[in-house]
């Protein structure tokens, strides 16, 4: 069962690729996701898929190449980070609009400037309301699942949205770790083959993509989008069953790491919830009762159910790996409290804005912000809600 | 799916990112009344060369079996003035 294997997270997603076998990738080679589309281009040379694959001159054109791949009929992939994502930020939006269920490798990197390679999420978070489906992953293994599971999710007719997996620059991407990979045939089974309904390619049916949309309609377009983006919910837990059953691995919206009995808990996405969870193992045998709770679904965001999970906790940390700027709250706090408010959950809520442009996050600095949590548990309120961790300052 | 979508139409019944599924649909749309000059086209000038109707953005100088360019169809002139500029005969004029 499985072929054990020790890959890094970028060799895992390329590899998701390779057995996917999409027929077009577009990709422009930027740090630290480039030795995907360079692994797999190999792969192309080696004649191990039939892909086209595209060798654009930039990010926009990558996007681009797909979307026209997408919409003639074909499925297409691509793989980018950062400041790609950010020359792509046209088109992205014209691939979900024009609802092309393209998928996507987003390795986790600081958007410049000034300059700097290293992991934070503000690539991510930059297009979060841009219409994607988002999925963010602790290892290389769940970087590999989630790439698996992404086209079942997108292609589906209720849905029809691209998607996005994210993982940690650097940190997962260019680590080696233990993976357990699937068999060609059975991924190949599992993806299965992609019939769009309507297609340009289709010369039964000539029709025109991404015609004027103005006042008249463009509302009600949108408005199909976002019910698209909740359907996706049902159909991500769907996937992720079906998943589950061939695998034995489970993919909920979020992982609940120690929550049975927890009384303060950390937020967080990606690969810092392997060092969360590390350090609530800490606390607990200093009798601290501390928990995770790892959102791997920020988009569609799973409003009631991690209301549901924070209710009743003496005392919530949201971790954000990209500072917002807006004189408020990072993106994945807005999200949890306005969760938690709209649901009648009022636990005191306090946001880090923390590991920005690469800064190590060790356990010992997770450990501070329990430590912090058991005060205001303690308190049972939080001054100055927003919070930075491991800043050096006066 | 060729029932015509309005404005009327909820959200439910458009059809998925507004994809139309027809061919040559850009006739339907007339863009015309985006016009703020118009260029007139005067025959006895005219020596049918053929330069203007390649130049159109548009549908605008229609071009009949023999061909030869009729008189402009405004349903579709945006007034740009490009036939204008190319016609070395002054058989357009913008006005």
């Amino acid at each position: 069962m499985g072929i054990r294997e020790r890959l890094s997270g970028n060799e895992a997603a390329a590899i998701a690729m390779k057995q996917i076998n999409p027929d077009v990738v577009a990709a422009f080679p930027i740090t630290p996701s480039t030795e995907i589309p360079q692994y797999f281009s190999s792969f192309v040379s080696n004649g191990a898929v039939d892909t086209e694959f595209v060798a654009v001159e930039s990010e926009h054109s990558a996007m681009s190449a797909c979307i026209g791949a997408e919409a003639a009929g074909a499925r297409a992939m691509t793989a980018t980070s950062s400041n790609g994502l950010s020359l792509m930020w046209e088109m992205i939006y014209i691939a979900s609009s024009l609802r092309l269920p393209i998928v996507m490798s987003l390795v986790n990197r600081a958007v410049s400037g000034p300059l700097n390679i290293h992991n934070d999420h503000s690539d991510a978070m930059g297009v979060r309301d841009s219409g994607w489906i988002q999925l963010f992953s602790e290892s290389n293994q769940e970087a590999y699942d989630n790439l698996l599971m992404a086209h079942r999710i997108a292609e589906h007719k209720d849905v029809q949205l691209p998607l996005m997996v994210c993982q940690d620059g650097f940190i997962t991407s260019h680590s080696i770790e233990n993976i357990e990979l699937l068999e060609d045939d059975k991924v190949k089974e599992f993806v299965g083959t992609y019939k769009p309904e309507h297609y340009l390619l289709n010369r039964k049916e000539p029709i025109a993509i991404g015609p004027l949309d103005l006042q008249g309609y463009l509302f009600e377009h949108k408005k199909a989008q976002a019910e698209a983006m909740r359907n996706a919910k049902k159909v991500i837990a769907e996937v992720s069953a079906d998943f589950e059953k061939m695998t034995g691995r489970h993919y909920g919206f979020f992982e609940e790491y120690k929550m049975d009995d927890s009384e303060i808990v950390i937020v967080c996405m990606n690969s810092t919830a392997g060092t969360a969870k590390y350090a609530a193992d800490r606390l607990r045998e200093q009798g601290i009762k501390a928990g995770v709770l790892k959102v791997r679904m920020f988009r569609p965001f799973p409003v009631d159910e991690i209301a549901k999970a924070l209710q009743g906790q003496k005392a919530v940390a949201v971790l954000d790996k990209a500072d917002s700027v807006n004189g408020a709250g990072g993106a994945l706090f807005e999200d949890v409290t306005s969760a938690m408010f709209v649901n009648g959950v009022t636990v005191p809520t306090v946001n880090y804005i923390y590991g920005i442009g690469g800064r190590d996050v060790p356990a010992s600095d997770i450990e501070t912000v329990y430590k912090d949590l058991v005060e205001v548990a303690k308190a049972g309120k939080a001054e100055n809600p927003f919070r930075y961790l491991g800043i050096r300052e006066k | 799916m060729s029932e015509k979508m309005t404005t009327n139409t909820p959200w439910q019944d458009l059809t998925i990112g507004g994809t139309i599924y027809d061919a040559g649909n850009a006739r339907e749309f007339k863009t015309g009344d985006w016009r703020s000059q118009k260029p007139v086209y005067i025959p006895e000038k005219c020596k049918q060369c053929g330069l203007c109707f390649p130049v159109c953005p548009d549908d605008a100088i229609p071009v009949n079996h023999e061909q030869k360019r009729e008189d402009f169809n405004y349903d579709y002139c945006k007034g740009c003035g490009i036939c204008a500029k190319v016609c070395p005969f002054g058989a357009i004029e913008m006005k």
